[in-house]
């Protein structure tokens, strides 16, 4: 799975590549945010610090769902008024991707959908909303506007200029959710599970001061 | 080879002091905490910036302290949980404020739980992901989760009291939420609204004693009083049960009868015709002829059969041991009244007494009647002995039905006392303090 390695413009630190698609990765030594071109990486930005974080997932973390092993190769960070949370870009082994969510420790699963129809406009969306995806019925529970807090790893897409984005969040009444993503045009759709920490069977999670 | 930034341990915040009083605050929830209330001055901080800044200072008077300590640790369901964070809450109804607490649970890992207490009722609660649906239940509002209906118990306002400890989201004294009670005992499920969104959550009653032994705490759990909107009904399930119980005891009790009736022996021991004569001036008292009653002491059955009509007959009756002279004395009445409209009565009459000894015994009959245009009654008089009696049976049957009748009134009582605290008790129209 491994990709070529290249060098970090910035500081010259090898810089290796998880997954062979990633579009974008930090420099793990000067938190440079590089991304790939046809022959190169270009640096684009700099990561501030990341802010303290608690999430018990990080880079490398490796989980299982529904006999499907994934990898936890990037995140973004978020904010909004009451807390924050992670998105970490994960790889499974049959080489497609997703998101693994850890909001204040309740965890989501999600990958990107095609939307059936266009996806309503942002200022036309709000709280109680019906949706039909893949024949379930969704109702939007939430809207949100985040900032963006820093990015780590490797993602699909150069991500490190947005600063304050729009997530509606649905759900369904057996435990699936939505999101929509306000931050591209069109609107992206994720489509996902909420999930118990115990379904993911992760190794390689941080360990807390005692808690071991 | 795929290498791994491997962060090293996260450690635990060290303890600032509050910028309001200086006080050592101490965070336990890492970087989940978003506010942290100081234990000295109770000052509201915001935990996400490194000068704790103060978000609001503390105005109440009462200072309340929580019945499980914070940093208290205890196992749920097989994980450990640490109490962070405890808020007193409390709605007013009609000028009387109701409070309970709520304990904040945390684990680095499986996240955030919580324990409810109002009056020794304890709750677990969790937030769920899923999205309760509406429906109605006898008539009532309710909602469905994974196959189960919740009807709505109650909807209030809810008035954050006191605050201590930490909390991953902003918390003020004074906060108010509206928050909607459905129940299905021992579950509850709980609609909190803030702001633009709605939150679920999932509780499930547990006994004070299960949490005190958890945390092992000193003491023993608070006395539970009144009965709580989700607390498992002690009948809950049981009369059903004991219904069927009972239905299966009295095919029982019919297969005893039944067996009873068959091995009674029921057998004539003396049969004999009686003539009365009108006008006879004689003594109408005699004697019969002796009969033996057998076997272990049992019952004696005696008939009389008249030809009475629109006339009535008196017989005292003795039936006398022959050798012990110990004898029964009983009077019969004996009437029968017919006309076009109807009857009334019947010409014969039977009586058992019970647990004769065996011996030798004879009657004395003394019969009385009128003459009333009869020349004279024809009567029999007939004595079995052991004959079948479902008298017994029938008391049997009757307090079978004792702990059915009981359980399901209490049962019904439980719900009603049940039902009495929510948005749906009757109405007291006729309470005090009416403002008439």
């Amino acid at each position: 799975m491994s990709g070529p390695a290249a060098n970090c413009p910035s500081c010259g630190a090898p810089v290796k590549f998880l997954w062979s698609s990633a579009i974008q990765t930090t420099c793990e030594f000067c938190h440079s945010i590089l991304v790939r071109t046809d022959v190169d990486l270009e640096k684009v930005g700099q990561v501030a610090d990341l802010p303290p974080d608690a999430s018990p997932i990080q880079i490398g973390t490796e989980g299982i769902y529904e006999k499907k092993s994934f990898v936890v190769i990037g995140r973004i960070i978020y904010a909004y008024d009451q807390g924050g949370w992670n998105e970490w870009f994960v790889v499974y082994n049959d080489s497609s991707n997703g998101w693994l969510s850890d909001a204040q420790l309740e965890y989501d699963l999600s990958w990107q959908a095609k939307p059936p129809s266009p996806l309503p406009p942002a200022g036309k969306i709000s709280r109680g909303n019906a949706f039909q995806f893949n024949g379930k019925n969704y109702v939007v529970t939430s809207r949100t506007t985040a900032h963006y807090k820093g990015v780590q790893g490797e993602l699909p897409f150069q991500y490190w200029d947005k600063d304050v984005m729009l997530f509606a969040d649905l759900r369904t009444a057996d435990g699936d959710f939505a999101t929509i993503d306000y931050s591209e045009d069109p609107p992206l759709l994720y489509l996902g599970r909420a999930v118990e920490f115990e379904e993911l069977h992760f190794k390689n999670l941080r360990q807390f001061e005692g808690w071991s | 080879m795929a290498t791994t930034i491997v962060s090293p341990r996260v450690v635990k915040p060290k303890s600032l002091s509050c910028p309001s009083c200086g006080a050592p605050v101490e965070v336990r929830g890492f970087a989940n905490t978003l506010n942290v209330v100081c234990p000295n001055c109770l000052s509201v901080l915001d935990a996400s910036t490194p000068e704790f800044q103060i978000l609001q200072k503390f105005q109440g008077k009462q200072h309340i302290q929580p019945k499980i300590p914070l940093g208290a640790r205890g196992k749920f369901d097989g994980t450990l949980y640490e109490v962070i964070g405890f808020q007193n809450r409390a709605i007013e109804s009609s000028g009387d404020f109701f409070c309970w607490d709520e304990y904040l649970l945390f684990n680095p890992y499986k996240g955030f739980r919580y324990l409810t207490e109002y009056q020794g009722h304890w709750n677990f609660v969790r937030v769920i992901s899923s999205l309760p649906v509406e429906t109605r239940s006898g008539g009532k509002r309710a909602v469905v989760l994974n196959g189960r209906t919740y009807r709505h118990f109650d909807s209030m306002t809810v008035l954050t009291e006191f605050v201590l400890g930490e909390f991953p989201w902003q918390v003020r004294f004074g906060d108010t939420v509206v928050d909607h009670d459905f129940v299905a005992p021992p579950y509850m499920l709980s609609s909190e609204a803030t702001g633009g969104e709605v939150t679920w959550s999932l509780g499930e009653y547990i006994p004070g004693k299960q949490i005190w032994e958890a945390f092992q705490l000193q003491g023993s759990p608070p006395e539970r009083s009144g009965i709580f909107a989700n607390q498992p009904s002690p009948y809950g399930g049981k009369a059903s049960a004991v219904w069927f119980t009972w239905l299966w005891l009295n095919v029982a009790l019919v297969a005893v009868a039944f067996f009873f009736s068959m091995s009674a022996s029921n057998q004539e021991v003396f049969s004999k015709d009686y003539l009365y004569v009108f006008g006879q001036k004689t003594d109408a008292s005699f004697v019969t002829p002796d009969f033996e009653l057998k076997g272990r002491p049992s019952n004696v059955e005696l008939s009389v059969r008249t030809d009475l009509m629109n006339n009535w007959a008196y017989f005292n009756f003795a039936l006398i041991n022959e050798d012990t002279g110990q004898d029964f004395d009983f009077g019969r009445e004996v009437s029968y009244y017919r006309d076009s409209e109807g009857s009334e009565g019947s010409p014969n009459d039977s009586v058992v007494i019970p647990r004769v000894p065996s011996g030798k015994y004879y009657l004395r009959v003394e019969p009385e009647m009128e003459s009333r245009n009869m020349q004279s009654v024809h009567y029999e008089i007939v004595v079995r002995r052991d004959v079948p009696s479902h008298t017994f049976f029938w008391i049997a049957a009757l307090l079978l039905l004792i702990p059915p009748i009981y359980l399901t009134i209490r049962s019904a009582s439980f719900e009603a006392a049940r039902w009495r605290e929510s948005d749906y008790a009757p109405s007291m129209s006729s309470g005090g303090g009416g403002d008439d």
